[in-house]
Formats: structure tokens, C-alpha cells, sequence
């Protein structure tokens, strides 16, 4: 009796005890996750407050005299005439007017407020309609980076300014007449790579990436899927098949950058392929990803009941159609998602591609899939290593598009995986 | 249904993918090398699109060895047309490359580069020769009470090593030895600092070379990766850290950097362009010759190199950093972009 009073008694001391370290044990959980998450807080506001403004851009509203006389051009049709007028005194003339205070000898401090690239904006917009000549036009121009820089960043130190006293002056009374404005980015999105941190866009990293998505794509999943059937429906189970599997299992977790020295020696240096292509890019980008596929449709088409098998059978189906007909179909969701997750991490690479010369200053938008480009993380590693500062706040941003694309990519996986999947 | 249609049309995708032919002449110039150049370079073959109607070039930063070597495969092209390098050819890649089939080279000399030595305005400023440079920075120094007998880096302060320099910790960011950069820094300052040290007078020319290359790896000298902006952040950021970066960088962050004196001279775009400032190197480009008239633009891409518009006085490439060459040397450049001749291996011993 005794006996078993102090055993209850015993259980009751050890329960506090317990339910202590229980409570311990979660809390390390709940600091794990905190930990995880913050540092993902921290991540995404450090991109997002410097890469904010990479979406705006800097302009300059101006009335352009379009003198003939002045531009030493009379025809606008004329190619050769075009190619050596002057586009850039009109720019300086329109300027000029809205600064009263600058004098004639200012003129060189002037022309440092506009975009070195405005007078090519001019010179197309002439090129595309010759009967502006010898008229006045409102038209909106880049303004110069430096002064990008000190609209958007005035005082913050992490940035340097790079304008003299008086340009500022000059900036500030132009922004007070509505003559420099800020407004969304348009020429981000519209651009290729540039020098000049005002004219540079991932529009030409956006198709780059996209061509050798879609080449990679299109190799990775027919391969990869009909080799997991195959190693799953029709191989015999043999030394051959076990040596093959551990194979893949291992190409899986090869540094990528591997499989960019194997793309350089076969498909450049044996084949022939020109650098810096897509085709290439998304041929090394498919042996990368291959065993990704390989191994989640595997795992995929283990997963359907061997009793829809068994039921397809037997009802006189051919192992043929007992695949195509009932296995594919409800493997599907698994290879996709699988897919995905593997195009996913396709896209974010840029290892292999350096050593196929993807890594490159590309300013012309590519074409197709042998035109030179570079990718969206390339165009991130290429501007975070500029000098100049404002390819800091282009680099965040870019980086922000290359997260929408790769969190849209997992959300399409997961809504493919939800609106597919068949419980049993 | 869906399925099938859904694998047709990525199966269709990827035979289209792998049928089209590769298009084997090329109309975009390819460039290749150094990661000094390359910001100069991409400004000349931007605005060299945006002027005439070829293609903009394409441009790869892979160091000047690796462009070289790119470079000397062959020719046809698959293979590079011109190449960057911030060092001058070497007579072995000479070699290499007439090995190869490419014999007709031209060099073009573009202007320099210097090295600095900067930390952020609020820092102490340091006005130091190279030699205590070496002192502070060398995995092996002469013992100072012994000056034959090399030992193991003993300072730990700037002011150990002479009462004229700062009381702070020595800390210097630096290139790691991938880079070009660190290279030329190895070579130019180290060695410049260390040999006439008696220590390593004697030596034979390897081992010389292998005390006078080392850097320490005690923690004073700190390896910060290539990105430069990095560095400068971290200047910032630490008054007692130095860095070393090229040029352009010190430039981009005049109003927040000061740079060191070496030797008692400042880093000024005449210092480097005199050859005064002693961390200062020549950057080169090299063309194919067999490929012109084959890539289409390469003469008048290497032609707007050599403008007034890039290089002059006021030309665009200053403006990016660059030290521009001096008048005459700018008309020699502009004599070789027209004539452009073959360059021959003495020029190189």
C-alpha cells in the first residue's frame, strides 16, 4: 500500500519536471523558426530598401528647338546628314532656358545634368518623324545618373554626390519647376544591359533567361520523365540498374559548377557551339537539372497504388497502356511539381554559365536561341561588382524580379500539386 | 486529352530547340579578358553601338590570362576577337598563340591604372614607402634587430613598424589572388618594397620571389573577395581599415575615401599618367588580325577606342576612371588604329 502511494507520488514530483522540458523543447523549436525567419526579414528589407528605388528613374521635361540651322542638318532623311548633326546643343539650348542663372561659361556644368545617352533618344525620335525638324517639342529625356543619385538619395551617406554646390542648386530649382521629375522605371524594363546606370534594364536578362528555360525545359523533363518510367515500369531489377540508380543519386548533389566545365569541353571545344548562346546555357542547365526530375518522378510514380496496376492489367491492359493510360496521368502532379522546383533552381544558377561565357556585358536584347544573352542572377552578379553606386539599387532590383519569378514558379508547383493530386 | 496535348507541345518545343542549325558566322564582335578593363571597355562598346549601325560588342570579363588563353586557341569564329589584358602579353602566350594559327596580332597600349591604398575620411591618413608597406603587409620580414634573418611578421601596429605612422591595428583589405589586381599590387609594391631589403639582396631570383609575393596570413592582411564595392562599404563603416582597390573605385567615392601616399606621392590622374605614382600599370588590348574584314566592326570598334571622344582630355573613358594616355602617345594609338601592325615577339622579351 505504502509501496504504491510513494510510486504515484513519484510520477507526480517527475510531472513538473516534464512538463518543463516539454516546454523547453518547444521553445527551441519556436526559436529555430524565429531565427529562420528573421533572417529571411532581414534579407528581404535589406533588398527591398535599397532596391525600392531602383524603380524609379529621373527625367527631365523639355521644351527641344528643333533648329536645322543649329543642328548643321536640313534633311532628316539624309542618313549621312544624321550621323553628323549635332543632337546635343538643342538638349543644352532647352536647359539652359529653364536655368536663368547659368551663364554662357556654365554651359559644360549644364550638359553634365542631362544623360549622355538623351542625345541618341533625340536623334530616333528625328531618325522615326524627319517633319519635327525646324519645330518645338515637349519631350522627355533621362536625366543624367549623378543627378538621378542626388534626387533620390540626397543626404543619405551611404551614397556619393557627385555634383557641384551650384548643380544642386540647379537641380533643386528644376525639381521646384516640375522640370526634373521621378516616375516609375519604365526604361528597366525596356532595356538591355547598359553602362550608364540610368539606361540599364534586364529586359535582355528576362528573354535570356527565358530561351534557356524553355531549351532547358524542353530536354530536361521528355528525358528525365521517360527515363524514371523506364528505370521504374520496365528495367529489371540488377546490378545494372542499382549501379545506375546510384548514379543519379549522386549527379544530383555535384557542384553545379561542374557540369559548366563539362558543357565547355563538349559542347563548345568538341562541338563546335558558339559562347555565350542559350542553347548552350540551357543544355548545361539540363544536365544539371536532370536528376533533379529524374529522382521526383521516380518517387512520383512509386507513389501510385500498385492496385490501379494490378486493376488495369487486369482487365487486359498492355504494360504500355497501363502507363501511359494510368500510371502517367496520376504521377503527373508529383513530376511537375518536381519539374518546377527543378526549373526553379535553373534559373537562380550562374556557376556553370560563367565557364560557357554567359557571364558577359550583352547590351543588344536577344533574339533567339544562338543570339549572345545573359541571365537574370549574371545581370545581379555583373551590376553588384560595378564602380558606379546607383548599379547598387539596379542590382536589388533585380533581384527582386528574380525572386517574383522564382516565388511565382514555387506557387504555380504548389497550385499544380493541389488542384492534381488524388488521395487514395 | 489535356495531358496529351501538353506533352506533344513540350516535346514539339524541344525538337525545335535542338534542330535549328547553329548560325556559324557571327556579326557581334567578341571580347574577352581582363576585369580592369572590362568597365572601359563596355563604355567604348556601348557607345560604339549606339553610334554606328554594327551590333554592340559582346564582352566577357575573364581575367587577362584567361582571355589570352581564350584568345590563342585559334582562329575562326568560335574563338574571341580581341582580348583585354591589364598586364602585357607574355612571350610564352606569343607562343601559344602562333602555335595556334593566330599570328597576325596588334597591340593597342590604352592608358593606365592605379592602385590605391584608401580608408574612409575620418581614418588617419597614411603617407608610407613602400618598404614599411611590405613590413606591414609580407608573411616574412627581416628581424629588426638582425636585418639578415627573415622571421615571421611581428607587427601589429602601424606605429611598430615607424613612429611617424598611426597608433591603429594594422588592417588592410585586399584582392584575393584570383584577381588581377592583387597581382599587380604583389608585384609592383611588395617587391618594390622588398628588394633592396639586405635580407632578400642575396637570394637567388625564386626565392626572392617567394618571400617578396607572400602576403601574411596572420590576420592584418584580409582577403575581401573581387567586389570591390564591398571594400569601400566596409572603409565606412571601420576608420582603422585600409583597402586596396583600383582606381576608378577611389574615384567613384572621392568625397567619402582618402588615398595613402606611397612613396610621398598621391594618386592623381597625372601621377599614374607620369608613371610618378609607383602602383601604377599599363592596360592593353590585342586584335585578331585575321578576323577583320571577317567580324564585321572590329577596325572601327578599335578606331573609336582611339577617339578623341573616348580618350582625349575630356573623352568619356576619363570620365569613367580611366588615366588617359598623354597627347602623342593618343596619336601613335590613333597611327596603329589605321595602320595596325603586327606585333613581333622581340618587342615582347
Amino acid at each position: 500500500m505504502t509501496d504504491q502511494t510513494s510510486q504515484a507520488e513519484l510520477v507526480r514530483q517527475s510531472l513538473k519536471r516534464r512538463y518543463r522540458k516539454e516546454r523547453r523543447f518547444r521553445a527551441y523549436g519556436v526559436i529555430a523558426i524565429a531565427i529562420a525567419l528573421s533572417a529571411l526579414v532581414i534579407l528581404f528589407a535589406d533588398i527591398i530598401g535599397k532596391g525600392s528605388a531602383g524603380f524609379m528613374k529621373t527625367t527631365l521635361n523639355l521644351e527641344v528647338e528643333l533648329d536645322g540651322e543649329m543642328m548643321y542638318l536640313d534633311d532628316a532623311t539624309d542618313e549621312r546628314q544624321i550621323k553628323m548633326a549635332d543632337f546635343v546643343e538643342p538638349l543644352i539650348q532647352a536647359l539652359m532656358k529653364e536655368l536663368p542663372s547659368a551663364s554662357e561659361s556654365d554651359r559644360s556644368a549644364v550638359r553634365d545634368l542631362i544623360n549622355p545617352y538623351a542625345s541618341v533618344t533625340l536623334r530616333d525620335a528625328l531618325k522615326e518623324n524627319p517633319d519635327w525638324l525646324n519645330t518645338s517639342r515637349s519631350m522627355t529625356f533621362l536625366a543624367h545618373t549623378d543627378v538621378d543619385v542626388f534626387v533620390k538619395h540626397a543626404g543619405d551617406s551611404a551614397y556619393s554626390i557627385k555634383l557641384t554646390e551650384q548643380q544642386r542648386d540647379w537641380v533643386n530649382q528644376l525639381v521646384e519647376k516640375g522640370v526634373v521629375e521621378t516616375s516609375f522605371n519604365d526604361t528597366f524594363f525596356k532595356n538591355g544591359d547598359s553602362r550608364d546606370p540610368s539606361k540599364a534594364g534586364i529586359l535582355g536578362a528576362m528573354i535570356g533567361s527565358l530561351l534557356t528555360m524553355v531549351v532547358t525545359l524542353a530536354l530536361s523533363f521528355p528525358i528525365g520523365v521517360a527515363a524514371a518510367i523506364y528505370l521504374e515500369e520496365f528495367a529489371p531489377q540488377n546490378k545494372l540498374t542499382d549501379f545506375i540508380e546510384v548514379n543519379i543519386n549522386n549527379l544530383a548533389a555535384v557542384p553545379s559548377i561542374i557540369f559548366g566545365l563539362l558543357g565547355l569541353a563538349v559542347f563548345i571545344n568538341l562541338f563546335g557551339m558558339p559562347r555565350s548562346v542559350p542553347v548552350v546555357g540551357g543544355l548545361v542547365l539540363t544536365l544539371m537539372t536532370l536528376p533533379t526530375i529524374i529522382i521526383s518522378s521516380r518517387a512520383a510514380i512509386k507513389s501510385v497504388p500498385p492496385s490501379i496496376r494490378e486493376a488495369a492489367e487486369g482487365i487486359g491492359a498492355s504494360k504500355m497502356q497501363v502507363v501511359l493510360h494510368h500510371v502517367l496521368p496520376l504521377a503527373m502532379p508529383g513530376m511537375l511539381t518536381g519539374s518546377i522546383i527543378g526549373m526553379a533552381q535553373a534559373l537562380g544558377e550562374t556557376a556553370p554559365l560563367l565557364l560557357i561565357g554567359m557571364v558577359a556585358f550583352i547590351v543588344d536584347v536577344p533574339n533567339g536561341f544562338f543570339d549572345s544573352a545573359t541571365v537574370l542572377p549574371v545581370q545581379v552578379f555583373l551590376w553588384a561588382g560595378s564602380p558606379e553606386l546607383a548599379f547598387i539599387e539596379r542590382a536589388s532590383a533585380a533581384i527582386m524580379v528574380l525572386l517574383t519569378f522564382l516565388i511565382g514558379m514555387n506557387a504555380l508547383a504548389i497550385w499544380l500539386r493541389k488542384r492534381l493530386e488524388r488521395r487514395w | 486529352m489535356k495531358l496529351k496535348a501538353a506533352l506533344t507541345s513540350v516535346a514539339l518545343a524541344g525538337s525545335i530547340a535542338a534542330v535549328s542549325t547553329p548560325a556559324m558566322a557571327r556579326d557581334t564582335i567578341s571580347i574577352v579578358g581582363s576585369s580592369t578593363v572590362y568597365p572601359f571597355a563596355t563604355v567604348v562598346a556601348e557607345r560604339f553601338g549606339t553610334k554606328t549601325d554594327f551590333a554592340t560588342p559582346k564582352l566577357e570579363s575573364t581575367g587577362s590570362g584567361g582571355g589570352l588563353k581564350l584568345f590563342c586557341q585559334g582562329i575562326g569564329t568560335q574563338h574571341p576577337d580581341i582580348t583585354n589584358a591589364s598586364r602585357r602579353m607574355k612571350p610564352s602566350e606569343y607562343d601559344m598563340c602562333q602555335g595556334n594559327g593566330v599570328t597576325d596580332i596588334t597591340e593597342f597600349r590604352i592608358g593606365s591604372d592605379g592602385i590605391v591604398i584608401a580608408s574612409s575620411n575620418n581614418a588617419e591618413n597614411l603617407d608610407i614607402s613602400l618598404e614599411q608597406l611590405f613590413l606591414a603587409l609580407a608573411k616574412e620580414v627581416p628581424n629588426p634587430d638582425n636585418e639578415n634573418e627573415l622571421i615571421a611578421n611581428p607587427y601589429d601596429k602601424w606605429s611598430d613598424i615607424d613612429s611617424s605612422l598611426p597608433n591603429v591595428a594594422i588592417q588592410v583589405m585586399g584582392p584575393p589572388p584570383t584577381s588581377g589586381t592583387r597581382d599587380a599590387f604583389v608585384e609592383l609594391a611588395m617587391q618594390g618594397g622588398c628588394e633592396d631589403l639586405p635580407a632578400v639582396a642575396d637570394m637567388s631570383e625564386d626565392d626572392m620571389e617567394g618571400v617578396c609575393h607572400s602576403m601574411r596570413e596572420d590576420g592584418p592582411f584580409i582577403e575581401a573577395g573581387e567586389n570591390d564595392n564591398l571594400i569601400v562599404q566596409k572603409l565606412m563603416s571601420d576608420s582603422g581599415m585600409y583597402g586596396i582597390f583600383g582606381y576608378s573605385f577611389l574615384e567613384e567615392n572621392a568625397d567619402r575615401l582618402q588615398a595613402a601616399r606611397l612613396n610621398g606621392m598621391v594618386p592623381t590622374v597625372e601621377n599614374i599618367a607620369a608613371d610618378q605614382y609607383p602602383v601604377a600599370r599599363s592596360l592593353f588590348f590585342y586584335v585578331k588580325k585575321a578576323h577583320v574584314g571577317v567580324v564585321p566592326g572590329i577596325s572601327e570598334y578599335v578606331e573609336e577606342f582611339a577617339s578623341q571622344a573616348a580618350m582625349g582630355r575630356n573623352g568619356y573613358l576619363k570620365s569613367v576612371g580611366l588615366i588617359v594616355p598623354p597627347r602623342d602617345a593618343l596619336m601613335d594609338l590613333q597611327d596603329k588604329a589605321a595602320s595596325m601592325p603586327n606585333l613581333q615577339k622581340s618587342e615582347l622579351l
